[in-house]
């Protein structure tokens, strides 16, 4: 299989156009980032195209129950795909996104060129990508999973991947981005599109290996009294960073945007989020709950942004941070930003250890302490995990949770 | 027939003595009601025999039946038979009562299967709805709710003795009479002895004290049968409470069950 022309000249639109100075951890928005780390001539694109399932994915899907369809993506190339013939006749598309309807114009809309270096990098680099399309007023009823799957060691791999929801649509998609143990550097592009009234709820499990570094961007904008559920689990890679950027553009839009991350040993969870009002009426609620052990670093810097004739706006914002180690650190940066007085906005966020009046409680009861701390844990994750999108997703990731705290997160 | 031994305990809090010289022996299947005016030491009393962080003992045992408890972490004197019934239950987000008793019971070596059926049977009598029973640990319950929570859990558990940390306060007529009254029962139940620690005697309607003993200037100061909570009732604490009452005052870094937890 060979790109289209009109893919191959837009990648090379990019190339030309040498954009990749590679971001100062000066700015703000790479503030506290290990992007200085990166030298991106240590990764070598890839150019041949991967084959065959690995049965990792095969499982993966397997454990997921029934689906409407499902994608499996090996070092950016689409391997497998399908889709349940009842959607197919709706109109219903799961698959390679170059064979994908409109797939010239969908590319793109959301974000052209992506916010950063990193989305650049991905629109001159990227294999095949992944396209997702409900038309109006169509309802897939199970999800749709997309496992994106690397395992090429010291290769550069630019996922891509647009989920188009048309006016009055609705469908549940679950990302999951994993990897075998090898060293690689990821960085995708998801770019979410809902239509009028349309509801998307999308979920991304950032499991990779160890030796991993993923930069991604998650671009979404809803219009008119369309609704995205966006949630993300951050639990793998060495530097694992997400930024997520949406934008509320029609009135009466909704973005509630969700996140659990987990770090242990030596790793950096780093994320950016940017809540964008825009539109009068519309409503963006983000709660980001993270634990930090080991010697592991998380950031969280988040901005909410309400223009000026985006009154009638309800804007939330919590962070919330739980401390294992002494030697972990946790930085948490909300900011508001509104031009109208017509809102309701509000952020908070906080770092700190276990609540020691809890463990006090479940101790007080008989139960030995570091079982206390791990149910607290395991608890203070649950109502991020209680809405994930795709619930059969959700053991997947408190197996992941439970595997992190049995390793060990005091020292 | 077990016994709670308390002597001679003396603690502070941030450098501040509260506790001069507890004596008290408590055996099993009776009730002793500690009563004392605002800032007497009665919840530092209750804090330091579970083991709360943030209570410094300086001197004297506690003991169930001849287990030295003050050298055990909390989990343990749990294990050894105790129970505190907290005055301001904590909410636990994420965390069912049920996992909470499994685990409680299993390290104890104790059978954890009977924990649904227990905790069915123990929230009808104290009349705790069965919804409530679903959610995580005192999240979104009333005060009330939460002291049937405690006392259920009590129920549940069977300790050998119980220490019931103003379980009157912020209760209604019903809740006081199911609670007091289930303590109560538990006492010919399963031989509970109870330490029942309140400001105001209205606990002490439905759970009989066989012995009352007055708690101030962080010790007792007197010890009587029941009638000295009836005493108590008409002419009040002034009795009691010296000039420098105020230095008694309970600096409990605590005391805020509202407080930011991350703060």
């Amino acid at each position: 299989m060979s790109s289209p022309q009109w893919l191959v000249d837009r990648r090379s639109a990019a190339v030309h156009a040498d954009q990749f100075a590679m971001p100062s951890s000066e700015e703000e928005v790479w503030r506290y980032s290990r992007v200085a780390e990166l030298d991106l001539n240590d990764w070598t694109p890839v150019v041949d195209r991967s084959e065959g399932v690995p049965v990792e994915a095969a499982a993966l899907l397997e454990s997921l129950g029934h689906l409407a369809g499902a994608v499996v993506v090996r070092n950016g190339a689409v391997v497998a795909s399908r889709i349940d013939d009842a959607l197919a006749a709706k109109g219903v598309y799961v698959g390679s996104l170059v064979d994908g309807p409109d797939a010239q114009t969908s590319l793109g809309v959301v974000a052209e060129g992506g916010p950063d270096v990193f989305g650049r990098l991905n629109d001159a680099n990227f294999l095949d990508g992944v396209l997702v399309h409900v038309p109006a007023g169509v309802t897939v009823e199970a999800p749709v999973a997309i496992i994106d799957w690397v395992d090429l060691d010291g290769a550069a791999v630019y996922p891509r991947l647009v989920v188009r929801v048309g006016a009055d649509a609705d469908v549940r998609v679950l990302d999951w981005h994993g990897s075998a143990d090898i060293a690689a550097f990821v960085s995708p592009l998801v770019e979410l599109d809902v239509d009028r009234a349309g509801r998307l709820s999308y979920g991304n499990v950032q499991l990779r290996g160890p030796r991993v570094w993923q930069i991604a961007s998650q671009v979404s904008r809803v219009l008119n009294d369309g609704t995205l559920n966006a949630s993300h689990a951050g639990l793998g890679c060495d530097y694992g960073r997400m930024r997520t950027d949406c934008e509320l553009l029609g009135r009466g839009a909704t973005g509630n945007l969700s996140a659990v991350y987990f770090g242990t040993g030596s790793q950096t969870l780093d994320f950016r989020t940017f809540q964008h009002h825009a539109a009068p009426d519309t409503n963006s609620n983000l709660l980001f709950k993270g634990a930090v052990g080991g010697q592991s670093r998380s950031i969280y810097t988040g901005l909410i942004r309400v223009e000026k004739d985006a009154r009638g706006t309800n804007a939330f914002q919590t962070n919330r941070n739980l401390k294992l180690s002494d030697t972990a650190w946790a930085e948490s940066v909300p900011n508001l930003e509104i031009e109208t007085n017509d809102v309701k906005c509000s952020h908070a966020s906080t770092v700190g250890p276990v609540d020691e009046e809890q463990v006090f409680y479940l101790e007080s009861r008989g139960v030995p302490t570091e079982i206390a701390e791990r149910l607290i844990v395991a608890g203070f994750f649950d109502e991020v995990l209680e809405e994930f999108p795709v619930a059969a997703a959700v053991p997947l990731i408190a197996t992941a949770i439970d595997e992190r705290l049995d390793a060990g997160v005091n020292s | 027939m077990g016994e709670l031994r308390i002597q001679g305990l003396t603690a502070e809090v941030a450098g501040r003595q509260i506790l001069n010289g507890v004596d008290l022996v408590v055996k099993s299947g009776e009730v002793h009601a500690v009563m004392g005016p605002n800032g007497a030491g009665k919840s530092t009393l209750s804090h330091v025999l579970m083991g709360k962080p943030g209570y410094t003992v300086t001197g004297g045992s506690v003991t169930i039946d001849g287990i030295d408890l003050l050298s055990l972490p909390t989990y343990e004197r749990a294990k050894a038979g105790l129970f505190l019934a907290m005055q301001y239950p904590v909410e636990v987000p994420g965390v069912s009562l049920e996992e909470l008793l499994t685990e409680a019971l299993s390290a104890q070596g104790r059978d954890a299967s009977v924990v649904h059926a227990a905790v069915a049977s123990e929230a009808e009598r104290i009349g705790l709805a069965t919804r409530l029973l679903n959610r995580p640990v005192n999240v979104d319950l009333s005060g009330g709710e939460k002291k049937r929570n405690e006392t259920m859990q009590l129920a549940v558990l069977r300790p050998k003795f119980a220490i019931l940390d103003e379980l009157d306060s912020g209760l209604d007529v019903d809740a006081l009479r199911a609670c007091s009254r289930r303590v109560e029962e538990a006492t010919t139940e399963f031989d509970l002895g109870v330490l029942a620690i309140t400001h105001y005697s209205r606990l002490l309607e439905e759970l009989k004290p066989d012995v009352v003993h007055i708690l101030a200037q962080g010790r007792i100061v007197s010890s009587g049968g029941p009638e000295l909570a009836d005493e108590l009732e008409r002419t009040g604490y002034a009795e009691w409470v010296e000039e420098d009452a105020p230095a008694a005052a309970a600096v409990d870094p605590f005391a805020d069950p509202f407080a930011d937890p991350f703060a």
